[in-house]
């Protein structure tokens, strides 16, 4: 059995009070710097919701406005406006901080969260006017409660603020007195991710077709950890978002590699399907609100907007063969191992021309490469450079180097086998997989064939192996030769009738005998 | 033996660009003595 990319959701979250209260660049700054100019001009370069709608990035990834359309606008984008302007994409939405803050509430199953009620009052119609959020979600929306309760708990209980337009809206509790893995920084961190994840997932089996109840395994990505003081990552966001979003038959678990858990859970979630363990997987993981504002300091520096203001959430579903779904296949997977060094050579050997090389494919017989999709207009200005393209160089020069493609053709094949970056610097998020929509899209149109996802992931942050990581893993079109429903193929039609007549020509010979 | 001879060397290697591992190997290479090596991500 081969498993296909059924559908994919994408979507975006504006939590401008959560970066100036929870990135952990601003965190950090208010520790050791408290008075610095960067905190007391950072809110000078917080953008409006609307900015946000108008950015291309986050257009092309709710599936607004195509990579290619984004690659011919000239950059920067941060001083451009987007003619597309919807919240809501082919892929997902955007959603303002009002309406997630009430999501957050209704993912909280522990009355952790507590909202100001005047807030609850002031916007649960948005958020009940939303078209993903079915009765069941808003059911879980309290009333609220008063606004001089949620100031003492933040004042005296150790309660994490909930900010909006940078007035205290609400707050998370803390989930056990002295336990550090339950406090409430973290309950709020791993709150955000699941609410995130959540919506994730209802945009994903939206967009697949499918009946929630035909969900059978769902497998977070993303890099937060739950669990309490006796199992620090015990997990599971994966069924706990599941519950949320209504996916009844599911079951679920963590999946975790830094920024290469997507490319690890889809190859997992593919593997699965193939092996007829689960019919129909799905892959999700939501934002890190730690990284918000993450690069603000070279941001606000050269007079930028904040533009890393944007949580981000994916789910893609993963299913059995259909016959014309894009298929994942197993065969060609990329792996960085234990020993396969760190050089940058041996990285992308790893994950991208030694499985090619071993499916007896050239570098060329890959129509799209989607590397580590993080938007530029992001990383360029702090100082990071620009990845995707980073990635596409040396690809290329591997692909001189087996002589796939001729060195007068390098900066041609970046044009026409790359992508530019337009993910959020959401850790995980822009690790390859933010292109699997649009990939999915143009291999149905017949446009393109075949695509490489590669995930890479900086172990060593963890401080447990200096190793670095990375998957690849390769999407293609269907043959269309799935088996039939029934189970019997062409060939045994054919076999079946053949035998129909000859039985039928044996009766009229009889007959005539 | 190249200028980095003899020479006390602070490594801080990019994820995504060289990481310190394999800048520390050619520093040592050189003659250096890595006092400090570290990979970090900034994406």
């Amino acid at each position: 059995m081969k498993s296909i990319i059924k559908g994919a959701g994408y979507i975006l979250v504006h939590t401008p009070d959560m970066v100036i209260h929870n990135g952990t660049t601003q965190t950090t700054e208010r520790v050791v710097n408290p008075e610095s100019e960067y905190l007391k001009e950072l809110p000078e370069h917080i953008r409006s919701f609307e900015d946000t709608l108008s950015y291309y990035p986050n257009q092309v990834y709710i599936g607004n406005v195509t990579p290619d359309a984004l690659a011919a606008v000239p950059q920067p984008w941060h001083d451009k406006k987007c003619p597309e302007t919807s919240r809501f994409g082919q892929f997902g939405q955007i959603m303002p901080q009002e309406e997630f803050l009430l999501l957050m509430q209704a993912c909280d199953v522990f009355d952790l969260v507590k909202l100001d009620a005047a807030f609850v009052a002031a916007h649960k119609a948005a958020l009940a006017a939303n078209p993903i959020m079915d009765e069941t979600i808003l059911a879980r929306i309290g009333e609220g409660i008063e606004a001089a309760e949620v100031a003492r708990l933040v004042a005296q209980e150790h309660s994490e603020g909930l900010y909006h337009n940078g007035a205290l809206v609400g707050c998370v509790n803390r989930a056990h007195d002295i336990d550090v893995n339950l406090s409430a920084h973290v309950m709020h961190e791993n709150l955000v991710s699941k609410a995130s994840s959540v919506l994730a997932l209802l945009s994903a089996v939206k967009n697949a077709g499918i009946e929630k109840d035909a969900v059978e395994y769902v497998i977070d990505c993303s890099e937060e950890a739950c669990g309490d003081m006796n199992q620090r990552g015990g997990g599971n966001f994966a069924k706990s978002a599941a519950e949320i979003a209504g996916l009844n038959g599911a079951t679920g678990s963590d999946t975790r590699g830094f920024c290469a858990g997507p490319a690890h859970a889809m190859v997992e979630a593919a593997a699965l399907v193939a092996s007829g363990a689960y019919k129909t997987v799905v892959v999700t993981a939501g934002g890190c609100t730690a990284k918000l504002g993450m690069n603000g300091k070279d941001h606000v520096k050269k007079g930028l907007p904040i533009l890393e203001d944007m949580l981000g959430g994916f789910a893609v579903v993963v299913s059995e063969d259909d016959g014309v779904n894009p298929v994942i296949d197993l065969s060609i997977l990329g792996r960085h191992t234990v020993g396969t060094g760190s050089a940058p050579q041996a990285v992308i050997g790893s994950l991208v021309t030694d499985p090619l090389a071993r499916a007896g494919l050239k570098v060329t017989d890959v129509d799209k490469f989607s590397p580590e999709m993080q938007n530029p207009d992001i990383t360029k200005p702090a100082g990071a450079g620009d990845v995707p393209l980073a990635n596409y160089k040396m690809i290329a020069a591997l692909a001189v180097k087996r002589g796939d493609i001729e060195k007068k053709d390098l900066a041609k094949f970046t044009e026409e086998h790359g992508l530019t970056g337009w993910a959020p610097t959401q850790g995980h998020i822009p690790s390859g997989v933010p292109y699997i929509g649009f990939a999915r899209n143009d291999i149905l149109a017949g446009s393109i064939k075949r695509v490489m996802i590669i995930g890479k992931g900086s172990l060593f942050l963890g401080r447990m192996t200096n190793l670095f990581d990375g998957v690849s893993f390769v999407i293609e079109a269907n043959s269309g030769t799935a088996p039939a429903e029934a189970g019997v193929s062409e060939e045994e039609v054919k076999k079946l009738i053949a035998k129909a007549m000859r039985e039928f020509a044996a009766t009229l010979m009889g007959q005539a005998e | 033996m190249g200028i980095l001879a003899g020479k006390k060397v602070v490594v801080i290697g990019d994820r995504d660009g060289i990481p310190g591992q394999a800048i520390e190997l050619c520093a040592k290479s050189a003659g250096a003595e890595v006092v400090f090596s570290s990979t970090e991500c900034f994406v």
